[in-house]
Protein backbone atom coordinates (compact mmCIF):
# COMPACT_ATOMS: atom_id res chain seq x y z
CA UNK A 1 0.00 0.00 0.00
CA UNK A 2 1.42 3.16 -1.01
CA UNK A 3 0.64 6.76 0.53
CA UNK A 4 -0.04 9.27 -1.78
CA UNK A 5 -1.32 11.78 0.14
CA UNK A 6 -1.14 12.42 4.24
CA UNK A 7 -2.83 14.92 6.10
CA UNK A 8 -2.43 15.08 9.81
CA UNK A 9 -5.79 17.34 11.75
CA UNK A 10 -5.69 17.74 15.61
CA UNK A 11 -8.99 16.94 17.04
CA UNK A 12 -9.54 19.10 20.17
CA UNK A 13 -12.81 20.84 19.62
CA UNK A 14 -16.34 20.89 17.93
CA UNK A 15 -14.49 22.73 15.41
CA UNK A 16 -11.73 20.33 14.20
CA UNK A 17 -14.31 17.84 14.14
CA UNK A 18 -16.59 20.00 11.35
CA UNK A 19 -12.83 20.89 9.51
CA UNK A 20 -11.62 16.60 9.73
CA UNK A 21 -15.75 15.98 7.90
CA UNK A 22 -14.19 19.04 5.51
CA UNK A 23 -10.91 18.09 4.81
CA UNK A 24 -12.08 13.93 4.09
CA UNK A 25 -14.66 15.16 2.03
CA UNK A 26 -12.29 16.85 -0.65
CA UNK A 27 -9.73 14.32 0.21
CA UNK A 28 -12.39 12.11 -1.33
CA UNK A 29 -13.72 13.97 -4.07
CA UNK A 30 -10.19 14.12 -5.22
CA UNK A 31 -9.79 10.22 -5.22
CA UNK A 32 -12.89 10.53 -7.28
CA UNK A 33 -15.37 8.66 -4.70
CA UNK A 34 -18.58 8.04 -5.62
CA UNK A 35 -21.02 10.76 -3.98
CA UNK A 36 -22.69 7.97 -1.32
CA UNK A 37 -18.88 6.62 -0.76
CA UNK A 38 -18.24 10.09 -0.24
CA UNK A 39 -20.86 10.38 2.26
CA UNK A 40 -20.30 7.19 4.26
CA UNK A 41 -16.52 7.81 4.64
CA UNK A 42 -17.26 11.71 5.93
CA UNK A 43 -19.85 10.19 8.04
CA UNK A 44 -17.73 7.43 9.60
CA UNK A 45 -15.19 10.29 9.96
CA UNK A 46 -17.26 12.50 11.86
CA UNK A 47 -18.42 9.57 14.06
CA UNK A 48 -14.42 8.33 14.92
CA UNK A 49 -13.77 12.19 15.46
CA UNK A 50 -16.47 12.16 17.48
CA UNK A 51 -15.27 9.72 20.02
CA UNK A 52 -11.79 10.93 20.01
CA UNK A 53 -12.82 14.20 21.57
CA UNK A 54 -15.50 13.10 23.58
CA UNK A 55 -14.05 9.83 25.02
CA UNK A 56 -10.16 10.03 24.45
CA UNK A 57 -9.82 13.72 25.68
CA UNK A 58 -8.81 15.01 22.12
CA UNK A 59 -5.97 13.78 19.29
CA UNK A 60 -5.53 13.62 16.07
CA UNK A 61 -6.63 12.39 12.61
CA UNK A 62 -4.25 11.41 9.82
CA UNK A 63 -6.10 11.59 6.60
CA UNK A 64 -4.48 9.64 4.05
CA UNK A 65 -4.73 8.85 0.12
CA UNK A 66 -3.33 5.38 -0.67
CA UNK A 67 -3.25 3.28 -3.73
CA UNK A 68 -2.92 -0.74 -3.53
CA UNK A 69 -2.80 -2.81 -6.56
CA UNK A 70 -3.97 -0.07 -8.42
CA UNK A 71 -7.10 0.61 -6.45
CA UNK A 72 -7.21 3.86 -4.57
CA UNK A 73 -8.89 4.80 -1.18
CA UNK A 74 -8.78 6.61 2.05
CA UNK A 75 -7.06 5.57 5.07
CA UNK A 76 -8.16 7.39 8.04
CA UNK A 77 -6.64 6.90 11.73
CA UNK A 78 -7.85 8.42 14.77
CA UNK A 79 -5.25 8.65 17.97
CA UNK A 80 -5.88 9.60 21.51
CA UNK A 81 -4.64 9.27 24.49
CA UNK A 82 -7.15 8.86 26.39
CA UNK A 83 -8.49 5.79 29.10
CA UNK A 84 -8.72 3.61 26.40
CA UNK A 85 -11.69 0.93 25.57
CA UNK A 86 -12.10 -1.35 28.21
CA UNK A 87 -14.09 -4.14 26.48
CA UNK A 88 -13.58 -3.20 22.65
CA UNK A 89 -16.39 -5.62 21.84
CA UNK A 90 -19.44 -4.46 23.96
CA UNK A 91 -18.22 -0.39 22.57
CA UNK A 92 -18.66 -1.97 19.28
CA UNK A 93 -22.34 -3.23 20.31
CA UNK A 94 -24.93 -1.34 18.94
CA UNK A 95 -26.71 1.15 21.39
CA UNK A 96 -23.86 0.51 24.02
CA UNK A 97 -22.87 4.04 25.22
CA UNK A 98 -20.97 5.20 28.07
CA UNK A 99 -22.07 9.07 27.13
CA UNK A 100 -25.55 10.27 26.59
CA UNK A 101 -25.27 9.80 22.77
CA UNK A 102 -27.26 6.70 20.89
CA UNK A 103 -24.75 3.89 20.95
CA UNK A 104 -24.27 3.35 17.15
CA UNK A 105 -20.92 5.41 16.76
CA UNK A 106 -18.27 3.23 16.67
CA UNK A 107 -20.30 -0.03 14.88
CA UNK A 108 -21.78 2.46 12.53
CA UNK A 109 -18.55 3.10 11.64
CA UNK A 110 -17.35 -0.10 11.15
CA UNK A 111 -20.15 -0.72 8.61
CA UNK A 112 -19.62 2.71 6.67
CA UNK A 113 -15.90 1.63 5.84
CA UNK A 114 -14.31 -1.53 4.00
CA UNK A 115 -11.60 -2.49 7.04
CA UNK A 116 -11.74 -1.44 10.47
CA UNK A 117 -8.90 -1.64 13.16
CA UNK A 118 -9.54 -0.97 16.37
CA UNK A 119 -6.51 -0.60 18.79
CA UNK A 120 -6.88 0.04 22.67
CA UNK A 121 -5.17 -0.11 26.15
CA UNK A 122 -6.93 0.68 29.24
CA UNK A 123 -5.00 3.64 30.26
CA UNK A 124 -2.91 4.41 27.09
CA UNK A 125 -5.62 5.32 24.38
CA UNK A 126 -7.30 4.37 21.64
CA UNK A 127 -6.42 4.27 17.93
CA UNK A 128 -8.82 3.43 15.35
CA UNK A 129 -8.50 2.77 11.55
CA UNK A 130 -10.57 3.05 8.83
CA UNK A 131 -9.90 2.27 5.00
CA UNK A 132 -12.52 2.77 2.38
CA UNK A 133 -12.03 1.92 -1.41
CA UNK A 134 -12.90 3.78 -4.13
CA UNK B 1 19.92 52.44 42.84
CA UNK B 2 20.24 56.03 42.51
CA UNK B 3 22.72 55.12 40.11
CA UNK B 4 21.09 52.93 38.11
CA UNK B 5 17.80 54.73 37.53
CA UNK B 6 19.91 58.19 36.31
CA UNK B 7 22.10 56.01 34.34
CA UNK B 8 18.88 54.80 32.76
CA UNK B 9 17.71 58.04 32.09
CA UNK B 10 20.34 59.37 30.69
CA UNK B 11 20.64 56.48 28.46
CA UNK B 12 16.80 56.97 27.72
CA UNK B 13 17.90 60.42 26.97
CA UNK B 14 19.68 59.88 23.72
CA UNK B 15 16.91 57.64 22.45
CA UNK B 16 14.21 60.03 22.97
CA UNK B 17 17.25 63.10 21.91
CA UNK B 18 17.28 61.16 18.69
CA UNK B 19 13.66 60.41 17.91
CA UNK B 20 12.92 64.50 18.78
CA UNK B 21 16.24 65.97 16.71
CA UNK B 22 16.21 64.13 13.89
CA UNK B 23 12.48 63.45 13.16
CA UNK B 24 11.92 64.31 9.81
CA UNK B 25 14.71 62.10 8.52
CA UNK B 26 13.35 59.56 10.85
CA UNK B 27 9.85 59.85 9.54
CA UNK B 28 11.01 59.51 5.64
CA UNK B 29 13.39 56.37 6.38
CA UNK B 30 10.51 54.95 8.16
CA UNK B 31 7.52 55.43 5.91
CA UNK B 32 9.85 54.18 2.74
CA UNK B 33 10.82 51.05 5.16
CA UNK B 34 7.09 50.60 5.75
CA UNK B 35 5.89 50.66 1.90
CA UNK B 36 8.36 48.10 1.43
CA UNK B 37 6.48 45.94 4.07
CA UNK B 38 3.20 46.96 2.94
CA UNK B 39 1.34 44.80 0.05
CA UNK B 40 0.55 46.94 -3.42
CA UNK B 41 -3.28 46.34 -2.38
CA UNK B 42 -3.05 50.22 -1.59
CA UNK B 43 -5.67 49.51 1.46
CA UNK B 44 -4.09 52.65 3.62
CA UNK B 45 -3.71 56.08 1.76
CA UNK B 46 0.10 57.65 1.89
CA UNK B 47 -1.11 60.41 4.16
CA UNK B 48 -2.83 58.31 6.32
CA UNK B 49 0.22 56.43 6.79
CA UNK B 50 2.55 59.89 6.90
CA UNK B 51 0.26 61.07 9.77
CA UNK B 52 -0.03 57.62 11.92
CA UNK B 53 3.62 57.44 11.53
CA UNK B 54 4.46 60.64 12.78
CA UNK B 55 2.26 60.64 15.89
CA UNK B 56 3.46 57.60 16.62
CA UNK B 57 6.93 59.13 16.56
CA UNK B 58 6.49 62.13 18.75
CA UNK B 59 3.99 59.80 21.28
CA UNK B 60 6.72 57.36 21.43
CA UNK B 61 9.48 60.55 22.06
CA UNK B 62 6.82 61.84 24.71
CA UNK B 63 6.83 58.25 26.53
CA UNK B 64 10.81 57.45 26.37
CA UNK B 65 11.67 60.93 27.30
CA UNK B 66 9.61 60.26 30.71
CA UNK B 67 12.39 57.91 31.40
CA UNK B 68 9.96 54.96 32.41
CA UNK B 69 11.56 51.78 31.70
CA UNK B 70 8.47 49.70 31.83
CA UNK B 71 5.99 50.30 28.46
CA UNK B 72 3.26 48.48 31.06
CA UNK B 73 3.61 52.04 33.11
CA UNK B 74 1.23 54.93 32.90
CA UNK B 75 3.64 57.02 30.90
CA UNK B 76 3.23 55.01 28.05
CA UNK B 77 -0.76 54.55 28.03
CA UNK B 78 -0.92 57.60 24.99
CA UNK B 79 1.92 55.00 22.83
CA UNK B 80 -0.22 51.81 23.46
CA UNK B 81 -3.78 53.29 23.27
CA UNK B 82 -2.71 54.76 19.56
CA UNK B 83 -1.43 51.06 19.04
CA UNK B 84 -4.85 49.49 19.88
CA UNK B 85 -6.72 52.19 17.51
CA UNK B 86 -3.89 51.25 15.12
CA UNK B 87 -4.35 48.15 15.02
CA UNK B 88 -7.82 47.21 15.58
CA UNK B 89 -8.29 49.39 12.29
CA UNK B 90 -5.99 47.56 10.89
CA UNK B 91 -7.63 44.28 11.58
CA UNK B 92 -10.58 45.33 10.60
CA UNK B 93 -9.48 46.86 7.03
CA UNK B 94 -7.82 43.71 6.41
CA UNK B 95 -4.11 43.41 7.05
CA UNK B 96 -2.16 40.63 7.56
CA UNK B 97 -0.98 40.53 11.20
CA UNK B 98 2.73 40.76 9.38
CA UNK B 99 1.47 43.65 8.44
CA UNK B 100 0.40 45.15 11.37
CA UNK B 101 3.10 44.13 13.52
CA UNK B 102 5.36 45.45 10.82
CA UNK B 103 4.64 49.16 11.51
CA UNK B 104 6.40 49.01 15.17
CA UNK B 105 9.26 46.79 14.16
CA UNK B 106 9.75 48.63 10.59
CA UNK B 107 11.12 51.45 12.72
CA UNK B 108 13.89 49.32 14.07
CA UNK B 109 16.38 49.54 11.35
CA UNK B 110 16.26 53.64 10.66
CA UNK B 111 16.15 54.29 14.77
CA UNK B 112 19.27 51.88 15.25
CA UNK B 113 20.76 53.91 12.30
CA UNK B 114 20.60 57.15 13.58
CA UNK B 115 21.30 55.76 17.29
CA UNK B 116 24.66 54.21 16.07
CA UNK B 117 25.27 57.57 13.89
CA UNK B 118 24.74 59.78 17.00
CA UNK B 119 27.81 61.40 18.58
CA UNK B 120 28.09 58.99 21.08
CA UNK B 121 31.27 58.14 22.86
CA UNK B 122 32.39 54.60 22.42
CA UNK B 123 30.40 51.65 20.66
CA UNK B 124 29.22 50.14 24.40
CA UNK B 125 26.78 52.81 24.94
CA UNK B 126 25.55 52.65 21.58
CA UNK B 127 25.70 49.21 21.38
CA UNK B 128 22.89 49.69 24.90
CA UNK B 129 21.45 52.41 22.97
CA UNK B 130 20.01 50.23 20.44
CA UNK B 131 19.57 47.53 22.91
CA UNK B 132 16.96 49.38 24.98
CA UNK B 133 15.67 51.00 21.69
CA UNK B 134 15.20 46.91 20.60
CA UNK B 135 13.46 45.83 23.97
CA UNK B 136 11.13 48.60 23.64
CA UNK B 137 10.26 48.16 20.02
CA UNK B 138 9.58 44.48 20.67
CA UNK B 139 7.58 44.84 23.11
CA UNK B 140 4.93 47.22 21.39
CA UNK B 141 5.14 45.02 18.55
CA UNK B 142 3.79 42.12 20.28
CA UNK B 143 1.47 44.07 21.66
CA UNK B 144 0.11 45.42 19.04
CA UNK B 145 0.14 41.54 17.67
CA UNK B 146 -2.28 40.52 20.65
CA UNK B 147 -4.41 43.67 19.76
CA UNK B 148 -4.75 42.62 16.78
CA UNK B 149 -5.32 39.01 17.33
CA UNK B 150 -7.96 39.80 19.70
CA UNK B 151 -10.00 42.19 17.29
CA UNK B 152 -10.10 38.97 14.68
CA UNK B 153 -11.02 36.54 17.41
CA UNK B 154 -14.51 39.42 18.41
CA UNK B 155 -15.15 39.54 15.05
CA UNK B 156 -15.03 35.59 14.50
CA UNK B 157 -16.84 34.90 17.98
CA UNK B 158 -19.63 38.28 16.09
CA UNK B 159 -19.65 36.57 12.81
CA UNK B 160 -20.27 33.16 14.72
CA UNK B 161 -23.54 34.71 16.59
CA UNK B 162 -24.77 35.92 13.35
CA UNK B 163 -24.21 32.83 11.63
CA UNK B 164 -26.44 30.75 14.66
CA UNK B 165 -29.25 33.39 13.97
CA UNK B 166 -29.25 33.51 10.43
CA UNK B 167 -29.67 29.39 10.21
CA UNK B 168 -32.27 29.17 12.13
CA UNK B 169 -35.52 31.26 9.77
CA UNK B 170 -38.71 29.32 10.85
CA UNK B 171 -41.04 29.82 7.91
CA UNK B 172 -44.65 29.87 7.42
CA UNK B 173 -45.42 27.64 4.13
CA UNK B 174 -49.29 27.34 4.66
CA UNK B 175 -51.83 28.01 7.55
CA UNK B 176 -51.23 25.37 9.73
CA UNK B 177 -47.72 24.43 8.36
CA UNK B 178 -44.52 25.28 9.48
CA UNK B 179 -41.01 24.56 7.69
CA UNK B 180 -37.23 24.67 9.38
CA UNK B 181 -34.99 24.40 6.51
CA UNK B 182 -31.67 23.66 8.47
CA UNK B 183 -28.48 24.57 6.55
CA UNK B 184 -25.06 23.40 7.75
CA UNK B 185 -23.39 21.62 10.53
CA UNK B 186 -26.27 20.74 13.31
CA UNK B 187 -24.01 20.76 16.49
CA UNK B 188 -25.82 20.87 19.50
CA UNK B 189 -26.25 24.67 19.84
CA UNK B 190 -27.40 25.35 16.88
CA UNK B 191 -30.19 22.72 17.02
CA UNK B 192 -30.74 24.09 20.40
CA UNK B 193 -31.52 27.43 18.48
CA UNK B 194 -33.70 25.93 15.66
CA UNK B 195 -35.70 23.94 18.01
CA UNK B 196 -36.84 26.71 20.38
CA UNK B 197 -37.60 28.80 17.75
CA UNK B 198 -39.97 26.18 15.94
CA UNK B 199 -41.52 24.95 19.21
CA UNK B 200 -42.17 29.30 19.60
CA UNK B 201 -43.76 29.09 16.62
CA UNK B 202 -45.84 26.38 16.58
CA UNK B 203 -47.34 27.79 19.82
CA UNK B 204 -47.70 31.23 17.82
CA UNK B 205 -49.40 29.82 14.81
CA UNK B 206 -51.17 27.30 16.21
CA UNK B 207 -49.77 25.19 13.26
CA UNK B 208 -50.26 21.13 13.10
CA UNK B 209 -47.61 20.35 10.89
CA UNK B 210 -43.83 21.15 11.05
CA UNK B 211 -41.20 20.08 7.83
CA UNK B 212 -37.62 20.04 9.08
CA UNK B 213 -35.53 19.87 6.15
CA UNK B 214 -32.16 18.81 5.77
CA UNK B 215 -31.69 19.31 2.60
CA UNK B 216 -28.89 21.61 3.36
CA UNK B 217 -27.18 19.55 5.83
CA UNK B 218 -24.23 18.17 3.95
CA UNK B 219 -23.60 14.69 6.95
CA UNK B 220 -26.14 13.40 9.21
CA UNK B 221 -24.39 11.40 11.80
CA UNK B 222 -25.54 9.66 14.84
CA UNK B 223 -25.15 12.57 16.43
CA UNK B 224 -27.00 15.07 13.99
CA UNK B 225 -29.36 12.13 13.59
CA UNK B 226 -30.29 12.19 17.81
CA UNK B 227 -30.54 15.91 17.32
CA UNK B 228 -33.28 15.16 15.08
CA UNK B 229 -34.69 12.75 17.47
CA UNK B 230 -35.18 14.58 20.34
CA UNK B 231 -36.66 17.70 17.66
CA UNK B 232 -39.16 15.19 16.83
CA UNK B 233 -40.33 14.09 19.92
CA UNK B 234 -40.27 17.93 21.39
CA UNK B 235 -43.01 18.41 18.22
CA UNK B 236 -45.30 15.56 19.22
CA UNK B 237 -45.36 16.45 22.54
CA UNK B 238 -46.57 19.90 21.40
CA UNK B 239 -49.25 18.17 19.49
CA UNK B 240 -48.07 18.48 15.94
CA UNK B 241 -46.65 16.17 13.55
CA UNK B 242 -43.16 16.16 12.31
CA UNK B 243 -42.26 15.72 8.98
CA UNK B 244 -38.35 15.45 7.79
CA UNK B 245 -37.58 15.99 4.12
CA UNK B 246 -34.42 16.69 2.36
CA UNK B 247 -33.19 13.13 2.82
CA UNK B 248 -31.06 11.83 -0.40
CA UNK B 249 -30.20 8.98 -1.21
CA UNK B 250 -26.61 8.87 0.14
CA UNK B 251 -27.79 10.24 3.38
CA UNK B 252 -30.34 7.54 3.09
CA UNK B 253 -27.79 4.57 2.68
CA UNK B 254 -25.89 5.89 5.24
CA UNK B 255 -28.12 6.19 7.82
CA UNK B 256 -28.93 2.65 7.51
CA UNK B 257 -25.49 1.52 7.62
CA UNK B 258 -25.13 3.49 10.91
CA UNK B 259 -28.25 1.41 12.18
CA UNK B 260 -30.30 4.52 13.29
CA UNK B 261 -33.72 3.61 13.79
CA UNK B 262 -36.07 6.75 12.69
CA UNK B 263 -38.86 4.63 13.62
CA UNK B 264 -42.25 6.20 13.23
CA UNK B 265 -40.81 9.67 11.80
CA UNK B 266 -42.29 10.73 8.84
CA UNK B 267 -39.79 11.49 6.14
CA UNK B 268 -39.83 12.42 2.66
CA UNK B 269 -37.04 12.68 -0.42
CA UNK B 270 -38.22 16.80 -0.80
CA UNK B 271 -39.46 19.60 0.85
CA UNK B 272 -42.09 19.63 -2.23
CA UNK B 273 -43.50 15.65 -1.34
CA UNK B 274 -43.46 16.96 2.33
CA UNK B 275 -45.45 19.79 1.74
CA UNK B 276 -48.12 17.96 -0.11
CA UNK B 277 -48.28 15.49 2.24
CA UNK B 278 -49.03 18.51 5.20
CA UNK B 279 -51.66 19.97 2.72
CA UNK B 280 -53.46 16.67 2.46
CA UNK B 281 -53.01 15.87 6.29
CA UNK B 282 -54.47 19.18 6.80
CA UNK B 283 -57.08 18.58 4.61
CA UNK B 284 -56.35 20.24 1.52
CA UNK B 285 -55.00 19.48 -1.83
CA UNK B 286 -53.55 21.32 -4.50
CA UNK B 287 -55.19 21.46 -8.08
CA UNK B 288 -54.33 22.80 -11.12
CA UNK B 289 -57.10 25.65 -12.53
CA UNK B 290 -55.55 25.87 -15.86
CA UNK B 291 -57.81 24.84 -18.82
CA UNK B 292 -55.98 22.53 -20.57
CA UNK B 293 -55.38 20.16 -18.04
CA UNK B 294 -59.13 20.60 -16.97
CA UNK B 295 -59.76 19.13 -20.74
CA UNK B 296 -57.81 16.57 -20.81
CA UNK B 297 -59.20 15.29 -17.18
Amino acid sequence: MTVLRCEIVPVRSQQDVVAVRQSVRSLAVAQGLSLVDQTKVVTAASELARNTLDHGGGGTARLEAVIDNGRTGLRLTFEDRGPGIKDVDLALTDGFTTGNGLGLGLGGAKRLSNEFDLWSRAGEGTRVTITRWR
Amino acid sequence: MADTSRAARSESGRIARVLEQDSANLLEAWIAAQSKVLSARGSISANELRSQSREFISLLQKAIASGASSVDGPDWDDVRGFLADLSKSRAIQGFSPRETAMFVFSLKEPLFERLGAAANPDADTRTTDVWNASLILDELGIYTTEVYQKSREQLISRQQQDLLELSTPVVKLWDGILALPMVGTLDSSRTQVAMESLLQRIVETGSDVAILDITGVPTVDTLTAQHLLKTVNAVHLMGAECIISGIRPQIAQTIVHLGVELGDVVTKASLADAFRLALSRTGRTVTRIDAHVNDRA
